[in-house]
């Protein structure tokens, strides 16, 4: 028998062995989770500066003018904010600019070769932004520390908030990443939707402190809900029940999620 | 056993564009096979089907048996593509683009190979080396080797030798020659001709989505043995009219005539001449695949399904 007859049997060495069923997901959550750590700089210590400059001007300005909840001082308010804010941002930025990146550079066809599964690329490249926007988010609370006494009144709203905003936008990030193809579009869609949306979710004031016109728009926003029931983690308090804020926040996530992953598998934009 | 690819009745559209029409292509196990046409003749889009980058509007493509719609995850697992374009992640070293594309393949302890690899297309010196550092044929060898990783049993490399180095070319072949022999099919797309004919046992020539020619190389180069060449290089004048229809290559004040016979020379150079072309230089050549697949595209030959079943039988392996 020749080695042609032999057919594929050969050409798979005893050397090559097979993880398991999700070894590609690990492997490319691993390497998105390396992607960001590779420009740290970039990606985790400068939203640290970013809010950390927020915290000074801000509580500066409004620390003695302004007190949302009673026992609870401005800057005190704002932390939890600013850290949440952060979250979402980085959590958004990391899994739509890895996407556009590989797309505009073609090494996206190095994830498209391989036999992952939509469903992996889509949860490996959420949960990297879930890990991003974590680090981020307790560097922020790290270095404002010095400024403000906080504790946790209730940690578990505070963790699941977290987690759910980060994973929340990590699929919406997925979905920008997909979507957009220029870098151009990306940073329209930051500016245009990320940012006011976090801007005009109670990051810097509470919503009872708005009109009642405002306060209904407010409601309509999902970030809002994100923030405050993180805010809810640390104070007890919030504007809206945590229970009613993570049921939207969930629902939210699995709108995105589903959407993202109906665009994975038709291949939208990524194969023709 | 099923064949290592098979196409059946394969269409694709883009836009306006009928990118394939009806491409039926059987590639045995252990083949070395070519796939050649001009640009857009619908290379990169078999191979894209093939890779699950790009979707068929029509008809069914396997590989090792495998529905790459329907079995994608080990249609792809039994693949390795080399793409045409020269793709590569800035944020990490050779050895770690390797280490991670074996992972998306489910495959760990995987360094004896990946080192095997590195060493056989001369990356050993480079392995540490942040890829954005590498020149554009180190590039190609690590989109090579990233092909490789997975040891997969068919091997696509679409114009792999494109803007490349000789040394690299002779160390790529070497290496790609091997696996063939150790039972990997190989599929090569190339505008080297000269390459696919000294490395290929079977050729298809696509041309606008369709094959136009099917068989084995040395078959394809039999059919037109029959034919020899008068290549004459001009000083003065030009080719005159009445032999335009034996011309097949102009370029260059080369001109190449086609002959039935070698007798016909002598009458050739006094057409030449009486239509007022001074010869510097000449030569009688016999056809390679250059001159197959230029008159394939000329001829405008009839799709080569119909004649692929006696194709199929004198290629097979």
């Amino acid at each position: 028998m020749t080695a042609r007859d032999a057919g594929p049997a050969l050409v798979v060495p005893p050397t090559l062995v097979p993880m398991g069923g999700r070894a590609g997901f690990r492997t490319l959550f691993q390497k998105e989770l390396l992607r960001f750590w590779r420009v740290s700089f970039q990606t985790v210590f400068a939203p640290m500066v970013s809010a950390l400059l927020y915290l000074l001007v801000f509580a500066h300005v409004l620390e003695s003018r302004v007190q949302v909840y009673s026992g609870v001082s401005y800057t005190a308010f704002l932390v939890p904010g600013l850290v949440m804010m952060s979250v979402l941002q980085n959590a958004f930025a990391n899994s739509s600019s890895s996407l556009i990146q590989s797309k505009m550079t073609g090494n996206i066809i190095f994830i498209l070769l391989p036999p992952l599964s939509y469903a992996e690329i889509f949860w490996a490249y959420v949960l990297a932004s879930v890990v991003r926007g974590v680090a981020v988010g307790c560097g922020v609370l790290l270095v404002t520390m010095p400024f403000v006494h906080l504790s946790l009144a209730a940690p578990l709203w505070a963790a699941l908030f977290l987690v759910l905003g980060a994973a929340l936008m990590g699929a919406l990030g997925v979905l920008a990443g997909i979507w957009a193809d220029k870098v151009d579009q990306l940073a329209a869609f930051q500016n245009f939707v990320i940012l006011p949306f976090t801007f005009l979710s109670g990051v810097f004031y509470s919503m009872q402190s708005l009109p009642g016109f405002w306060q209904s728009v407010s409601r309509i926003n999902p970030f809002f809900y994100m923030i405050d029931g993180f805010r809810c983690g640390f104070f007890g308090v919030s504007d809206a029940s945590p229970w009613l804020s993570a049921a939207i926040v969930a629902a939210a996530f699995v709108v995105l999620a589903g959407l993202a992953l109906t665009l994975l598998r038709r291949g939208y934009k990524l194969r023709t | 056993m099923s064949s290592a690819i098979e196409l059946q009745g394969l269409a694709k559209r883009f836009g306006a564009v009928q990118a394939l029409h009806d491409v039926n292509l059987t590639v045995h196990h252990g083949e070395f096979f070519g796939l050649l046409g001009p640009n857009g003749a619908g290379k990169t889009t078999v191979i894209s089907i093939l890779a699950g980058l790009c979707r068929a509007d029509r008809g069914v493509a396997r590989v090792m048996g495998h529905d790459v719609v329907s079995d994608y995850r080990e249609a792809r697992r039994m693949l390795g593509v080399v793409p045409q374009e020269l793709v590569f992640d800035p944020f990490f070293t050779v050895r770690e683009a390797l280490r991670i594309q074996s992972g998306y393949y489910g495959l760990r302890r995987n360094d004896d190979w990946i080192e095997e690899i590195l060493h056989n297309l001369g990356l050993e010196g480079k392995a540490g080396a942040n890829m954005r550092s590498l020149s554009g044929g180190m590039k190609r060898r690590v989109l090579v080797a990233q092909a490789l990783v997975h040891k997969p049993p068919v091997i696509v490399l679409d114009e792999p030798t494109a803007g490349v180095d000789v040394e690299l070319r002779q160390s790529l072949w070497v290496f790609i020659r091997r696996l063939n022999e150790a039972g990997h099919t190989i599929v090569l797309t190339t505008h080297y001709l000269e390459e696919a004919e000294s490395l290929c046992g079977r050729i298809a020539m696509l041309r606008a989505g369709q094959v136009v020619a099917l068989d084995t190389t040395a078959n394809l180069i039999r059919r037109f043995h029959d034919h020899v060449y008068l290549r004459v290089r001009l000083a003065r004048g030009d080719v005159p009219e009445s032999l335009r229809d034996r011309l097949t290559v102009s370029q260059g004040g080369v001109h190449t005539l086609r002959m039935e016979h070698v007798r016909e020379v002598e009458s050739l150079l006094a057409r030449l001449r009486e239509g007022g072309a001074v010869i510097a230089e000449m030569s009688i050549e016999q056809p390679d695949l250059e001159e197959v697949f230029i008159e394939t595209m000329r001829a405008g030959a009839a799709p080569a399904a119909a004649r692929s079943g006696a194709a199929e039988v004198s290629g097979t392996a």
